[in-house]
This record gives structure tokens, C-alpha cells and sequence, in this order.
């Protein structure tokens, strides 16, 4: 057991951070103000590598301790979590591809997901519907099998980069009387007819993050495109009708996600404990600087115990993410940590600004608005629950 | 449950009237203006020609003479339909109150009417860039001329809800030396030479309530606009401040409300797992939590507001009813976002504006921190 983090990870915490504050920092309440998305921030991370498949392949594929991701994260969301998002969005993709997907389709796509450093590429990934949020069981689009093509039919919302992607990865059902074993995901290639972006959403937080609406219609794919290839998808259909098997492989690929997600939120956490400490050190009521006066230095005391609380949970479920599996539900435990935290120490550093806290001279109005999506997306804190006590309950 | 439990029946009739104008007029008007950044100058107005400007003042100003208590319950109506109105009321009669205790009767006949009628706006300005909770040490000067006719002020207030909007003033400068006994209260009115106002500050939210900054560069205020006595401001600002927090428990309360009942209506319609999302104890306990704390800020501010009209001590009390009642308002909002999943969100649901509403209230008007040190520091020397 050890807590040091190894040379590497320093480095790689370092570089990404000193992209967050160089490249990510200075534009982030623009992009926030206009909600468009950040292009000119994803080439430059494209052109350093850390926007580049090789970043996942070799610095994240190649740790044995399963923290670079996290690590990264934690720095590009001190930076700014919309720009994040734009930045490593298409992680959720990759993973569903890389979790369940052949070589062959590996090899093929995920290049694709990334372009290349003068043109880069975003990808999304589509689960929710209208009708079917925590509940992905519940699924209406469809998957139809046509001689060699597959035709998805229906509506996804809520897609991270969705309305920016070229690939895009749609979960569908291909037999409704399996639930969600009856589901697989299909990779939607560039400019294929019958998917087009519908309404982006303007939202609360993490405005320079992408969200869109996708809409299926005769949507054609090849055969090959169901993620992990049409045989093995023909012998799981087989397999769920005779008998009750784990997860679907969407699900399985969130499950593994969940350290970063945690990540992210610790990382908007920090920036916020950061700025509120120093802002505390610098103001003056009463003849001195607020943080003597105990009712703001408790706050900042609590502020950085959650953080690494959080952090420490996320390490571990990294760690094991990597190393062994989740017996306790440990990634849903850093996430629904994290999640909290992030809201909750935001929220402390809007008061502790006073009146500055709540105008746009600074930005922690933004942090706090930014942080309240780590307790809704990629499970929200109930589904958290939900997963962390059936986990008691089994064992 | 009776919402409305010990009002009387006069109490009811006007929060019948309020809320028609709330439903009908108020509500449906909130996201345009919010979403222009504009103040609901129409409905204030509307709001004067309902008598509903100056409830609780005296009727030979041109008050209603209504109860407090009446105030505020009307307050919460308006802040459950249109919170950032709700807020321009309250910050319209906290720039009042110091006037119509403190000021001299030919003060009070000239400003009063055209404030309680709603043809003039309030605006009460205590705060500077380097003073806020610590407002005794603000820095703007007030001073007197040779003849004693006139003062001269000097200075700026940063964060003042209705600047450049408002007709009316109530500033507070420094007469004398250092502490709260070298203040004084002023009324000042906009177009004056020497005052001047900066940008509109932009904000998380309470976008419908523009807040500038007031710029003194020499501005010539006649003695007879002095407020009380040379020296009295700081009691005016905190007499003030102790009804102020009062009407921001009320308003508080009546946006917990608004987030609340959006709350109950999505979780009663969304279905997940083949049942309404509502019946799913994790989440029916996160309501029945927000509806019992609404029900309890509810109860608090109306019985501060029987002690006020009683003629009791009730500053101590007003810092509970707006510490309990704005975190009230902080945690509903939030775990109403929270009910409605990615559609809290979005802002084509109302829950995410209510959420930024609500963090405002706990910094306004003494931050929480100042409620818990005026609560404390009686336990402390009692
Ligand atoms: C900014 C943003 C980005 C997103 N990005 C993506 C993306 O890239 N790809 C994608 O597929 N989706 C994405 N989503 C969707 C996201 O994953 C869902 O919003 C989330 O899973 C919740 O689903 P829902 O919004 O339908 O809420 P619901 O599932 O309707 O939940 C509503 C409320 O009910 C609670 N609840 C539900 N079931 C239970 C239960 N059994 N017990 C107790 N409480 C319960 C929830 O916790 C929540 O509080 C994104 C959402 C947002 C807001
Ligand atoms: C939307 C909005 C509208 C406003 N409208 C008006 C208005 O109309 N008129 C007006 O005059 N002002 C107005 N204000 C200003 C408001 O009253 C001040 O922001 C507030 O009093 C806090 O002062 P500050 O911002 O200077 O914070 P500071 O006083 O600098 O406080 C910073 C932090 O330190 C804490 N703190 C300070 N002293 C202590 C202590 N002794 N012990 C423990 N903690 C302490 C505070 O609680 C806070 O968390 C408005 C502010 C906002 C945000």
C-alpha cells in the first residue's frame, strides 16, 4: 500500500494542469457566456496529444494503477468541466467501444472518434430517451435487421457532444422482450443518413459541453456495426432468452467510468476550494482577514477534509477499476462522493465570496452551476444508492 | 393542511386578490423578463394601484396600515410566482422603513406617498466594495457644509438592488469619524448633480432585479433629506435590516414553494422502472424533507411577524427566520433539480433558475454567517 503518487503520475498531473491554466482557465467564462463549443481549446489538446487516442492507449492503458485518467481529469476540470467535457467526452464512447467492441471494429473506429490533430473529431454516446433516464432498461429505439444493414428508428436525448459528433455510438434494442439484455450498442459513422442532431439544450452548467438531441430515422448501418460483431450479439440474444445474464455492455462500460466521472467533480471541487481560500486569506471584515474569524476557516477546513475524502475514493475505485473489480461498489461510491462534494464545496465558496460570489467578475458562480450535473449524469446520486445498497444487500 | 392557518379574514381577502395577479399577470411574465434582464417595472406599478407598495405603512402617507404580518404573507404570494418581483418589493419597503421610523413629518409627506403608491421605486444602498457584512466601516463621506444647509457626498455603494432604476435612495455616509457613530441616513433622489451610476452588474441570477453601482462625486444632498439625527444611520440601516430579513424569509419561503411544487408535479408524472418516480422511497422521503422544512420556514416568519406587530423584541428572531428559511430555500431548490433528474438542468425547466435565486438569499441582507453571529452573540451576553 502506498500513497505516493509515482513520478509519472506528477508529470502527467503537471502537464494537463498546466494546459488547464494556460489554454482552458482564461477562455472558460466565454465559452460559458456563449455556450458554444470549444473548438479552438480541443485543437490545441489535440496538438499537445492529451485530445488524441494515443493519450488512451498508451498513458491510460499503459498504467497499471488506473490514476492518469483520473488524474487528467481532476486538471482539465480545475481548468473548466464544459471545456472538459468537449475534451474528454469522447472517453464514454471509446469505452463502450473498447469494452465490448472486436479489434477489428477497435482498429476501425476509434481513430475515427479523434480525426487528427489539424482536424480534430468528437464522438458521443446515446442512451437516454425521453422516457427511459436512470431506467435504460426501458429503451425505444429500435434496431431492425434488413439483409446486411442494420435500421435504427427514435429519438436519444441528452447526448454529450451529440450535435458536434461524426461517430456516434447508439444504444437500441433489438429484442424488447429481453429488457435491456435484449440491447446492443451500433456505431453510427460519419455523415450516415437518418441520424441528424435536433435540439441542443441550454442548460444551467457546463454550457461550453455540447447536449443534444439525436434523432434516428431509417437510420442505415452495416451488419459489422453492431458493437463486439453480429455473432457474438446473435449468441447473447440466445443465451438471454434461456437465461438471466449480467448487465448490458453499455452499463458494464459506465461502471468503469464512474472513477473519472468522480474525478471531474473533485477537480471543479478544488478549483473552488482554491479560489475561496485565497479570497479568505485576502478579505478583510472586522479589523481581519475572514479566514480567522472560525466560521468561514471551519467551512475551508471541512471544504478541503470532503475533497480528499472524495479524492481518496476515486483513487481507490480507479485503482481497482484496473486491479481487481468493484465487490462493495466502490466506483459508485467515489461518484456519488465526489458528486456531492463538488455541489456542496462550490456552494461554501459562493458564500464565503459574499456578494462577490454571486456576480460574474468571478468564477465561482460558474463552479457552482457547473457542479451540480455530477449529482444527475452518468447515474444520478439515487441510482448511486440504488447500486451501492444492492451490492450490501448481495453480499 | 390550511397554508393560511391564523390569518385573519382581512389577510385572506388581499392574498386571494395577490394570488389571482400572481397567477394571472405576475407568473406567466417571469422567464421574458428574467430572461431580458429587465425589472418588472409594469407590475410593480400594478402592484402601487393595489395598495400592495406600502402595506404596512401609515395610511396618511398613502400606506395600507395593514399588519406586518399582512406584508409578508404577500411577499411570499408574489415570490412563488415571480421571485425577482417579490424581491423589488422587499428591497422598495426596506428603503422606506428607515424613512417612515426615523424621518421628520415634512421628509415622510414629501417621499412617502409617491413611494407607497408605487410611482416612485426604493432603493436602500449600505454596502461598498470593501464593506459589506462589516457595514460600519464603510467609506463614503457625507460632508456638511459651511452653512449647515447642504452636505456634499463623496464616495460609491457597490451592489445595490434597483440602481439606475430606482427614483429614491436611502444612502448611508459617513458624517463623522470612525464606527457606526459617524454615520447618517440620507435620502437622495436619481438625476441629482454629482450621482451617477456604473454597469449593471451581471449576475448568477435575480436577473429581472438590475444591481449597480451608485457613484457620489460631490453630490449636494439638502440637510433637510438627513435622515433621524447626524450619527443615527447605522440604527436606521440595521432597524431596517431587522424588517428587511423578515421579508427575505418570506420571500425565501415562497420561491421553496415554487421549487417544491415543481417538484411534486414532475415526480408525480415521470414514470422510471414502471412506476411513478414518486413512489420510490428514496425520493418520496427527499420531498416529504423539503415540505416539512417549507411548512416550518413558513410557521417561523409569520410568528416573528406577530411579534413585530406585537411591539415585541424581534431582531433576534428575524436573523433565525431568514437564516432558517433562506437555507430552506438553498436546499429545496437544489433537491428540486435533483427530482427532476437532466431535466433540472435545462433551462427550459424553471427549477435550475430557482436554484440560482435561492443562493443569493443567504449572502443578502447579512449573510448567514452575520444571521448566526446576531443569534449567538445575545446567547452569549444574556
Ligand atoms: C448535461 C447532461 C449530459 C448528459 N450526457 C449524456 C450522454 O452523453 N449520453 C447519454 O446517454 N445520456 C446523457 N445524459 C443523460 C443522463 O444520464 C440522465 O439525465 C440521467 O441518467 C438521469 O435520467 P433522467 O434525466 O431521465 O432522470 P430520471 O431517471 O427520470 O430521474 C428523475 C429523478 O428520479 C430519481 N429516481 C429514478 N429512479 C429512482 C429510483 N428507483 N429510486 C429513487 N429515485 C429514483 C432520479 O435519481 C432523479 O432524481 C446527460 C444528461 C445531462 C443533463
Ligand atoms: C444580489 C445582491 C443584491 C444586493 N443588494 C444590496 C442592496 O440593495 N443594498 C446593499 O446595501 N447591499 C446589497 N447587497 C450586498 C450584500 O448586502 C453584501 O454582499 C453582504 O452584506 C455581504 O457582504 P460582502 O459581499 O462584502 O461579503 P463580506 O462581508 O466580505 O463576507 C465574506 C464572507 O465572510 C463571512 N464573514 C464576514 N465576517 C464574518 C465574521 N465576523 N464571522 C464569520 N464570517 C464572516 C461572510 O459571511 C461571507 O461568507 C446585495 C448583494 C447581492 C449579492
Amino acid at each position: 500500500m502506498d500513497f505516493q503518487l509515482s513520478e509519472d503520475h506528477i508529470t502527467t498531473q503537471k502537464w494537463v494542469h498546466e494546459f488547464a491554466e494556460k489554454e482552458i482557465r482564461p477562455v472558460a467564462a466565454q465559452y460559458d457566456e456563449t455556450e458554444e463549443f470549444p473548438w479552438p481549446v480541443i485543437k490545441k489538446a489535440a496538438e499537445i496529444g492529451l485530445y488524441s487516442l494515443e493519450f488512451y492507449m498508451e498513458s491510460v492503458a499503459q498504467d497499471p494503477t488506473g490514476l492518469v485518467l483520473p488524474i487528467a481529469m481532476e486538471e482539465t476540470c480545475w481548468g473548466c468541466a464544459g471545456i472538459a467535457l468537449g475534451i474528454f467526452g469522447t472517453g464514454l464512447p471509446l469505452s463502450a467501444l473498447a469494452y465490448s467492441g472486436t479489434p477489428d471494429q477497435i482498429m476501425k473506429w476509434a481513430p475515427q472518434m479523434f480525426g487528427t490533430p489539424n482536424e480534430p473529431r468528437v464522438a458521443s454516446l446515446c442512451v437516454t430517451e425521453p422516457n427511459a433516464g436512470s431506467d435504460v432498461s426501458a429503451l425505444r429505439t429500435s434496431a431492425r435487421r434488413d439483409g446486411d444493414e442494420w435500421v435504427l428508428n427514435g429519438q436519444k436525448i441528452f447526448a454529450t457532444n451529440g450535435g458536434q459528433a461524426k461517430v456516434h455510438i447508439v444504444v437500441a434494442t433489438v429484442d424488447p422482450n429481453l429488457g435491456h439484455r435484449g440491447q446492443a450498442a451500433f456505431i453510427v459513422g460519419p455523415d450516415t443518413p437518418g441520424l441528424r442532431p435536433g435540439k441542443k439544450e441550454k442548460k444551467l452548467g457546463i454550457r461550453a459541453s455540447d447536449t443534444s438531441e439525436i434523432l434516428l430515422e431509417e437510420c442505415r448501418v452495416p451488419l459489422d456495426n453492431v458493437v463486439g460483431g453480429p455473432e457474438k450479439l446473435e449468441a447473447k440474444m440466445e443465451k438471454a432468452r434461456s437465461s438471466s445474464t449480467k448487465q448490458s455492455a453499455a452499463l458494464k462500460a459506465f461502471e468503469m467510468t464512474r472513477p473519472s466521472v468522480a474525478a471531474q467533480a473533485v477537480g471543479i471541487a478544488r478549483a473552488a476550494f482554491e479560489f475561496a481560500t485565497q479570497y479568505a486569506k485576502e478579505r478583510n471584515t472586522f479589523g481581519r482577514p475572514i479566514i480567522e474569524h472560525e466560521g468561514v476557516a471551519f467551512k475551508l477546513a471541512d471544504m478541503a477534509m470532503e475533497i480528499d475524502a472524495a479524492r481518496l475514493l476515486t483513487y481507490r475505485a480507479a485503482w481497482l477499476a484496473r486491479n481487481g473489480t468493484f465487490e462493495h461498489a466502490e466506483g459508485s461510491m467515489s461518484k456519488l462522493k465526489a458528486g456531492e462534494t463538488a455541489v456542496w464545496v462550490t456552494e461554501q465558496a459562493v458564500q464565503i465570496l459574499g456578494g462577490y460570489g454571486y456576480i460574474k467578475d468571478f468564477p465561482v458562480e460558474k463552479w457552482y452551476r457547473d457542479a451540480k450535473i455530477y449529482t444527475i449524469f452518468e447515474g444520478t446520486s439515487e441510482i448511486q444508492r440504488i447500486v451501492i445498497s444492492r451490492a450490501l444487500a448481495r453480499n | 393542511m390550511d397554508r393560511d392557518f391564523g390569518l385573519t379574514e382581512d389577510q385572506r381577502e388581499i392574498l386571494a386578490a395577490v394570488r389571482e395577479f400572481v397567477r394571472e399577470k405576475a407568473a406567466p411574465a417571469a422567464p421574458g423578463y428574467e430572461e431580458k434582464h429587465e425589472l418588472p417595472r409594469d407590475l410593480f406599478r400594478r402592484l402601487g394601484e393595489m395598495g400592495l407598495a406600502g402595506i404596512p405603512y401609515d395610511e396618511r402617507y398613502g400606506g395600507a396600515g395593514q399588519p406586518f404580518l399582512t406584508y409578508l404573507t404577500v411577499l411570499e404570494e408574489v415570490a412563488s410566482g415571480f421571485f425577482s418581483l417579490a424581491l423589488t418589493l422587499s428591497v422598495h419597503h426596506l428603503s422606506a422603513s428607515g424613512l417612515h421610523r426615523f424621518g421628520s413629518d415634512s421628509l415622510k409627506e414629501k417621499y412617502l406617498p409617491r413611494l407607497c403608491s408605487g410611482e416612485w421605486l426604493g432603493a436602500y444602498a449600505l454596502s461598498e466594495a470593501s464593506s459589506g457584512s462589516d457595514a460600519a466601516s464603510l467609506r463614503t463621506r457625507a460632508d456638511r457644509s459651511g452653512d449647515g444647509s447642504s452636505y456634499r457626498l463623496t464616495g460609491s455603494k457597490r451592489f445595490i438592488t434597483h440602481g439606475g432604476e430606482a427614483e429614491y435612495y436611502l444612502v448611508m455616509a459617513r458624517t463623522g469619524g470612525e464606527g457606526p457613530s459617524g454615520i447618517s441616513a440620507f435620502v437622495i433622489e436619481r438625476g441629482w448633480e454629482g450621482f451617477d451610476f456604473g454597469k449593471l452588474e451581471e449576475k448568477m441570477g435575480w436577473h429581472a432585479s438590475p444591481m449597480r453601482e451608485l457613484l457620489f462625486e460631490g453630490c449636494q444632498v439638502p440637510a433637510e433629506n438627513l435622515v433621524g439625527d447626524e450619527g443615527e444611520g447605522f440604527t436606521i440601516a440595521l432597524a431596517g435590516l431587522d424588517s428587511g430579513r423578515l421579508g427575505i424569509a418570506a420571500c425565501s419561503t415562497g420561491l421553496a414553494q415554487a421549487a417544491f411544487d415543481a417538484a411534486v408535479a414532475f415526480a408525480r408524472e415521470r414514470s422510471q422502472f414502471g412506476k411513478p418516480i414518486i413512489e420510490f422511497q428514496g425520493l418520496q422521503f427527499m420531498l416529504a424533507d423539503m415540505a416539512t422544512q417549507i411548512e416550518a420556514a413558513r410557521r417561523l416568519y409569520r410568528e416573528v411577524g406577530r411579534l413585530r406587530d406585537a411591539g415585541g423584541d424581534y431582531s433576534q428572531a428575524a436573523s433565525m427566520a431568514k437564516l432558517f428559511a433562506s437555507d430552506t430555500a438553498m436546499r429545496v431548490t437544489t433537491d428540486a433539480v435533483q427530482v427532476h433528474g437532466g431535466y433540472g438542468y435545462m433551462q427550459e425547466y424553471p427549477v435550475e433558475r430557482y436554484m440560482r435565486e435561492a443562493k443569493a438569499l443567504q449572502i443578502v441582507e447579512g449573510t448567514n454567517q452575520i444571521q448566526r453571529m446576531v443569534i449567538g452573540r445575545r446567547l452569549a451576553s444574556s
